[in-house]
């Protein structure tokens, strides 16, 4: 590391070995932690590798024989049907109500505004196990704090009614969890973009006629198109990834593969089936999806980098 | 003018209630957590602790035997993960915010896009290759993913500090005789404190709140994390009556270390994730 400099005349920045050098300890870390298992699992997708491979029999290549198997599985279809709706509803309502958060924070006083801010902070920071415990008992079948709340309501009765037992609600549990987690974050990002709109243009349009709506339409969102898609693209990928909330409420809930999303059918499929083949099949699925959308959002992130 | 001003006001008590909704679960969480559970279990829930405020749960939750055991797994696993991957970031930072080097591109690229990967499209993945070096249940085997799974960002997050101290000022400091090592040393390294303890924060809270691969790769009840702990109380609560109390107060043990760390570095890792999206 220690290379002298000349001189008083500063060379520029050559191409020497020193980069390669320090890259190289998170290069060794990232192979062994996820550069083999990716590999290891982009082989065993081709195989057939389930119990009996578990105790010494060597694996067979099977070409795409998984994939194959994958297209004619209804559950897999399932779940994947399931995952991807979850997903898109979830992550665009996490937009829409972040957004309108947004505007909210932008549009009211100094203190309303800290006071709002603070109290998304703290749902923001809750670690998701933690979260998703707190979102069991107020959902609670006989004394969670909500169903007494809207049994509260004139005409509603929804006294002991068992939202983690049916797959439609058990979802609608899941989706307002993840939501009220990622709104903050969404809700932060568009207000640091909606600063930057001086007041002087959304005047100068107000003068002009336009109305509320057309504002919104024609200055706002335009103006905060960057960080609203990289805000969309990171909601969408996340939300495919909720193995933490649904395993924890399917532990209070029910077992039934009714309840599975990608992330845990892939768990089953692999623990407990013993069906590495499958598990991997599906896993690589998973990350082309996954990849397909980080590709058009490590973009964006480089083209804003670098016009920086 | 007085039609503006009602509206102002509508939209502040539309605000107000926003935040009392947001904040509501985090509330009950300690509310709860200070109730006692023979108090918790009548029909008519308390939103306030009041008469019936006790300590029993967090001593029931800590009582409960695998508490420190849990605890002293997570903290050994964040210490372990949050050391390497300052270090190793540090240095990837270095190399890709101080240097032209051929490749520094797609290592970039590289970087941003494994930090998107699903611990859910490789988990099987790892707990095969895990196991098969008998390090399941391990601090180490977990230890490897968790590390791998947070380096890319911490580099991207560090690049963003050490690209911020301008090179002219360790010029200048070379001008005057230094070593560029020791220009680095004494110039760069001091101005990117913040930079490392925002860095490490984020490390922490990914290491300390992961859930998905631990499950994974701790399946022994001696070897589970303050995430998987908390999963127990749950877990337990399928077979018989959930002693709710408690598990909020567990809840709130795992939950309130990251609240204080996450409220200090917020604003960096927002930065970071839009990246220029936002000139904050």
């Amino acid at each position: 590391m220690s290379a002298h400099a000349p001189g008083p005349r500063i060379q520029p920045r050559r191409t020497t070995g020193i980069p390669y050098v320090l890259i190289v300890p998170a290069v060794i870390a990232l192979l062994l932690g996820l550069g083999y298992p990716l590999i290891w699992q982009f082989i065993t997708a081709f195989q057939k590798y389930g119990l009996a491979q578990q105790f010494g029999k060597p694996p067979e290549w099977v070409g795409f024989d998984n994939f194959a198997d994958l297209l004619w599985n209804g559950e897999f279809w399932a779940v994947l049907v399931r995952s991807l709706l979850f997903c898109v509803v979830t992550a665009a309502v996490t937009v829409v109500v972040g957004v309108l958060m947004a505007q909210l924070m932008n549009a009211v006083g100094r203190t309303v505004r800290l006071i709002l801010q603070v109290s998304m902070l703290f749902a923001w920071a809750m670690p998701v196990a933690a979260a998703t415990t707190v979102f069991i008992w107020l959902f609670d079948r006989r004394r969670g704090v909500v169903n007494f709340l809207l049994d509260a309501i004139p005409g509603v009765d929804m006294n002991r009614f068992d939202w983690l037992g049916h797959p439609i609600t058990f979802f609608i549990v899941a989706s307002v969890l993840i939501i009220w987690m990622s709104v903050p974050f969404v809700s932060f990002a568009v207000y640091a973009g909606l600063t930057q709109i001086s007041d002087e243009v959304m005047e100068a349009a107000q003068i002009d006629g336009a109305g509320a709506w057309q504002r919104f339409r024609r200055i706002i969102v335009p103006m905060i198109r960057p960080v609203l898609s990289i805000v969309l693209l990171l909601q969408l990928i996340w939300d495919l990834r909720v193995f933490a909330q649904i395993t924890l409420l399917k532990d209070a809930g029910s077992k039934s593969g009714d309840f599975d999303l990608l992330g845990t059918y892939i768990y089953k499929l692999g623990t407990a089936a013993n069906d590495y083949g499958m598990a991997s099949a599906v896993s690589i699925i998973v990350l082309i999806i996954t990849l397909a959308l980080s590709w058009v959002y490590v973009r964006e992130l480089i083209k804003e980098d670098e016009a920086q | 003018m007085t039609a503006v001003k009602l509206g102002r006001i509508a939209l502040s008590v539309l605000a107000i209630v926003l935040a009392i909704v947001w904040i509501f679960p985090v509330y009950w969480m300690v509310n709860s957590a200070f109730i006692s559970t023979a108090v918790l279990q009548q029909f008519t829930p308390h939103f306030f602790p009041g008469q019936y405020f006790t300590w029993s749960n967090f001593t029931g939750a800590i009582s409960d035997g695998s508490f420190f055991g849990a605890l002293g797994m997570s903290v050994t696993i964040t210490l372990l993960v949050v050391a390497v991957c300052l270090v190793f970031a540090f240095l990837g930072a270095v190399a890709i915010s101080r240097f032209k080097f051929r490749g520094r591109k797609s290592f970039v690229l590289a970087l941003l896009l494994i930090q998107m990967l699903p611990a859910e499209g490789l988990f099987i993945a790892q707990y095969k290759m895990v196991s098969s070096v008998g390090l399941l249940n391990t601090v180490v085997g977990v230890s490897v993913i968790y590390i791998a799974a947070v380096i890319p960002f911490t580099i991207w997050m560090l690049r963003g500090f050490v690209a911020g101290v301008p090179a002219e000022l360790e010029e200048a400091a070379m001008v005057d005789g230094l070593s560029r090592f020791q220009a680095f040393m004494r110039i760069t390294f001091p101005l990117l404190a913040p930079g490392l303890v925002a860095s490490g924060v984020y490390a922490f809270l990914q290491a300390w709140n992961e859930f998905t691969v631990a499950v994974v790769l701790l399946p022994a009840e001696s070897a589970q994390t303050l995430p998987l702990w908390l999963r127990g109380f749950v877990q337990a609560s399928a077979t018989r009556e959930t002693d709710w109390g408690q598990v909020m107060a567990a809840s709130t043990i795992v939950a309130i270390p990251v609240i204080i760390f996450f409220l200090i570095v917020q604003g960096r890792m927002t930065s970071g994730i839009v990246g220029g999206a936002v000139k904050g």
